[in-house]
C-alpha cells in the first residue's frame, strides 16, 4: 500500500475491490493523508474532492460508512447532509457493505437481446442468493447492473474490478470456481 | 479483453489502426508509431491557428450531438486573464456505446495528445478527464498512460520545453449515465449531484468552476492529432461535406460479428449490418435497428439503405448519435426490448424535471404491464401521450432520449403492441 500515487491520477483509483479492510483508518494515516492532500492539489475547491474521496473510502472499506461520510465532510468543510445528497445520487459507492466477490450483471439491451437475463438466474442460482443479498459466507453479492459500456462482448458481467464478457449461463460455475481460486 | 474482430474489407483506420497491439499502450510503442509528432507541431502554432484547421476539417462532436468542433473551441474567450478548462467527457455510458473504452484501452496517447492539443487551441492549462467508474481495467490503462506522459514531460509544466503548461488530472465517476450530459458532467465534476443546468450560460461562458469550459468527447479528442498532422483537406478526403471523417461503430445485438469498426463516414447501414457484421447468426432475419445508441428512432429492417452521415440518418428519421447499431433480429420481442430500454431511462433519470422522473417511470410501468399481459388498448394512447408530454420541456435531453425509441416502435411495431395487449402474445418468430 506504500507505493506512491501520482497526483494527477489519485482521485482515479480502482475502488471495488476484493482486496479491503473495514477497520482501516480513512484519513488518520500517512497514505490516507497522502491520498487526501493529493486529491485537493487537483481542483480549485474542495468540494469538488468529494468524488474522489468517496471512492477512497470504498476502495480502502468495501463500501462507504455514515461514520466515513462525516469524516470526508469535515475535512472537505460540507455538512454531512450534503455528503449523503451526493453519495446517494451514484450507484457505484457502496451504502452498505458487500460480498468480497461484488457481481455486476448488465441486463441493459444489448446484454438484453443476447440471453443476460439467464446470466443473472444463473449467478443468483449458484451463490444461491437473491440481488443485493451477501451470500451467508460472506463470498458473494450479485446485482443487475445498468449497461457496463461493453455492448459488443454480451453478455458482460463485472465482478469487482474485472470485466468478463461474453458470459453465458454455462460459464458461470467456472468463473466463480475461478475467483475463488485467486482469492486469499 | 481481446479485440474481437476485425472488419476485413479494406477501410480507412486513422483511430483504431493500432487496436488490438498492446505495445502502443506504452510511450514508447506510441511513439514508434508516430506519436506526439502532432502536439510538437500544435505547440508551433498559435492557438487560433489550430481552431482554425479543425473548424476547416469539418470535426464534429462525436458524442452523439454532432456539434462542430471548431466552432465549439471558437466560442471560448480569447483572453488569458482566467483559467479555461478542457474536460474530456469519457463518460460513455449510452447503452450500444463502447468506442471510447477502445480507444482508451488501446491507446490512451492517442486521447492523451488529443486533450493536448485541444487544451493549447482553447488555451486552457487544466484538462479533467472524466471517465466512468465501471471501466476499472480502461481506467488503470489511462492512468497508468498519464503518469508515462508526465514522466516524460509530455504533461506538465512547460510542455516539451515549450513554455506552456498543461495539467491532466483523471476523474472517476460513479455510475450515473447522466453526467454523460455536459451540464451535469461539470456539475458532478465540481462535487454534486449530475445534475445538468439550463443553458445559457453556456460552458464557453461559465463552466467548471465559474470558468471559461469546453466539453468533448474522447472520439472527437483522439480525431484531433490526426487532423492538426496532416491539414483539414487530408481529413475531409472521407465522408461527406457536411460530415467528413471516419468513425468507430459499435456494433451489438443479434449479428454474427459484433464489434467496433471504424468506417467513413456515410458507408450506407445495410452495408455495416450485413457486409461487415454478418448480419444476425443462424440464418435469421433483421427485424429492427436502433442505429445510434438506445437513446435513437428504431427503423425497420426495410430502412437500412441510409447513409451514415448526421444528415443521412436525421433524413431516414433516426439519428447517428454515437454511431452504435443494436440489432434485433426476428427472434426479438420488441416489447420487451422497448421496455428494458424505457426501465434504465426511469432509473438514469435525475429527477430534476418532473415529467423526466415521473413520466420515464410510468413509461417503463405501462410497459411492463403489457408485457405481462396486464394491458389495454387505451394503454397505446396514453404512451402516445407521454411521448407528447416528455418532448422538449426538461432542462437535458433524457426525457427526450426514451421518447425517440418509443415514439417510432409504436408507429413501426404497432402489430407487436397489440397483439400482446389483445392476445398475450408476441409477434416474435
Amino acid at each position: 500500500m506504500s507505493r506512491r500515487i501520482h497526483p494527477s491520477v489519485a482521485g482515479a483509483q480502482p475502488f471495488q475491490l476484493a482486496e479491503r479492510d473495514p477497520e482501516a483508518p480513512l484519513f488518520e494515516s500517512a497514505e490516507g493523508q497522502e491520498r487526501l492532500q493529493a486529491v485537493l492539489s487537483r481542483y480549485p475547491t474542495k468540494r469538488a474532492a468529494l468524488l474522489p474521496l468517496l471512492g477512497y473510502a470504498n476502495e480502502l472499506h468495501g463500501w462507504v460508512s455514515t461514520q466515513d461520510m462525516e469524516s470526508i465532510a469535515e475535512r472537505l468543510e460540507l455538512t454531512p447532509a450534503y455528503v449523503w445528497s451526493v453519495a446517494s445520487f451514484y450507484t457505484m459507492y457502496n451504502k452498505h457493505p458487500t460480498g468480497r466477490h461484488f457481481i455486476q450483471v448488465c441486463t441493459n439491451i444489448s446484454c438484453h437481446l443476447n440471453g443476460a437475463q439467464r446470466v443473472l438466474e444463473r449467478f443468483l442460482e449458484e451463490t444461491g442468493t437473491r440481488p443485493g443479498e451477501t451470500s451467508e459466507d460472506g463470498r458473494h453479492t450479485v446485482i443487475e447492473a445498468e449497461c457496463l459500456g461493453a455492448c459488443g462482448f454480451a453478455t458482460a458481467v463485472q465482478i469487482n474490478d474485472e470485466y468478463h464478457e461474453n458470459v453465458t449461463p454455462g460459464r458461470v460455475p467456472q468463473i466463480l470456481a475461478g475467483l475463488d481460486g485467486n482469492g486469499s | 479483453m481481446a479485440y474481437p474482430y476485425r472488419d476485413d474489407r479494406e477501410t480507412t483506420t486513422l483511430l483504431s489502426r493500432y487496436m488490438g497491439e498492446p505495445e502502443a499502450r506504452t510511450l514508447d510503442g506510441w511513439l514508434e508509431r508516430g506519436g506526439y509528432e502532432a502536439l510538437g507541431m500544435a505547440l508551433e502554432m498559435k492557438p487560433d491557428e489550430i481552431t482554425e484547421i479543425v473548424k476547416e476539417s469539418g470535426l464534429r462532436g462525436r458524442g452523439g450531438a454532432g456539434f462542430p468542433t471548431g466552432m465549439k473551441w471558437g466560442f471560448m474567450p480569447k483572453e488569458n486573464g482566467r483559467e479555461h478548462y478542457l474536460c474530456c467527457n469519457a463518460d460513455e455510458s449510452e447503452p450500444g456505446a463502447f468506442k471510447d473504452r477502445e480507444i482508451m484501452r488501446w491507446t490512451p496517447h492517442l486521447m492523451i495528445e488529443g486533450c493536448l492539443i485541444a487544451a493549447r487551441a482553447i488555451r486552457a492549462e487544466h484538462v479533467y478527464i472524466y471517465i466512468r467508474g465501471e471501466f476499472f481495467p480502461v481506467v488503470r490503462v489511462l492512468n497508468q498512460a498519464v503518469v508515462e506522459a508526465y514522466e516524460a514531460g509530455y504533461i506538465g509544466r512547460s510542455v516539451l520545453g515549450s513554455g506552456w503548461s498543461c495539467d491532466i488530472t483523471v476523474h472517476l465517476g460513479a455510475g450515473a449515465y447522466i453526467a454523460g450530459e455536459e451540464t451535469g458532467l461539470m456539475s458532478s465534476l465540481m462535487g454534486g449531484r449530475a445534475e445538468p443546468w439550463m443553458k445559457p450560460p453556456f460552458p464557453a461562458a461559465r463552466g467548471i468552476f465559474g470558468a471559461p469550459t469546453t466539453v468533448n468527447n474522447v472520439e472527437t479528442l483522439a480525431s484531433v492529432p490526426g487532423i492538426v498532422a496532416n491539414g483539414s483537406a487530408w481529413y475531409r478526403q472521407w465522408g461527406s461535406d457536411k460530415s467528413p471523417g471516419t468513425k468507430l461503430w459499435c456494433c451489438s445485438g443479434h449479428l454474427v460479428k459484433p464489434g467496433n469498426y471504424e468506417l467513413e463516414l456515410g458507408v450506407p447501414l445495410s452495408e455495416i449490418i450485413y457486409d461487415v457484421c454478418g448480419g444476425a447468426p443462424d440464418g435469421r432475419r433483421v427485424r429492427a435497428v436502433i442505429p445510434g445508441g438506445s437513446s435513437t428512432a428504431f427503423l425497420t429492417a426495410d430502412e437500412l439503405d441510409c447513409e451514415t452521415t448526421y444528415e443521412g440518418m436525421q433524413a431516414a428519421g433516426s439519428a447517428l448519435g454515437t454511431a452504435s447499431p443494436i440489432v434485433m433480429d426476428e427472434s426479438t420481442c420488441l416489447l420487451s426490448a422497448m421496455r428494458r430500454i424505457a426501465q434504465f431511462y426511469a432509473h438514469e433519470s435525475c429527477g430534476q424535471c418532473v415529467q423526466c422522473r415521473e413520466g420515464t417511470e410510468w413509461i417503463a410501468k405501462i410497459l411492463r404491464r403489457i408485457e405481462d399481459g396486464d394491458g389495454a388498448m387505451k394503454d397505446i394512447d396514453t404512451l402516445y401521450d407521454l411521448c407528447e408530454q416528455l418532448t422538449g420541456r426538461t432542462i437535458c435531453v433524457l426525457a427526450d432520449s426514451v421518447v425517440f425509441p418509443l415514439r417510432s416502435s409504436l408507429d413501426k411495431f404497432r402489430d407487436e403492441y397489440e397483439s400482446h395487449i389483445q392476445q398475450d402474445a408476441c409477434t416474435a418468430k
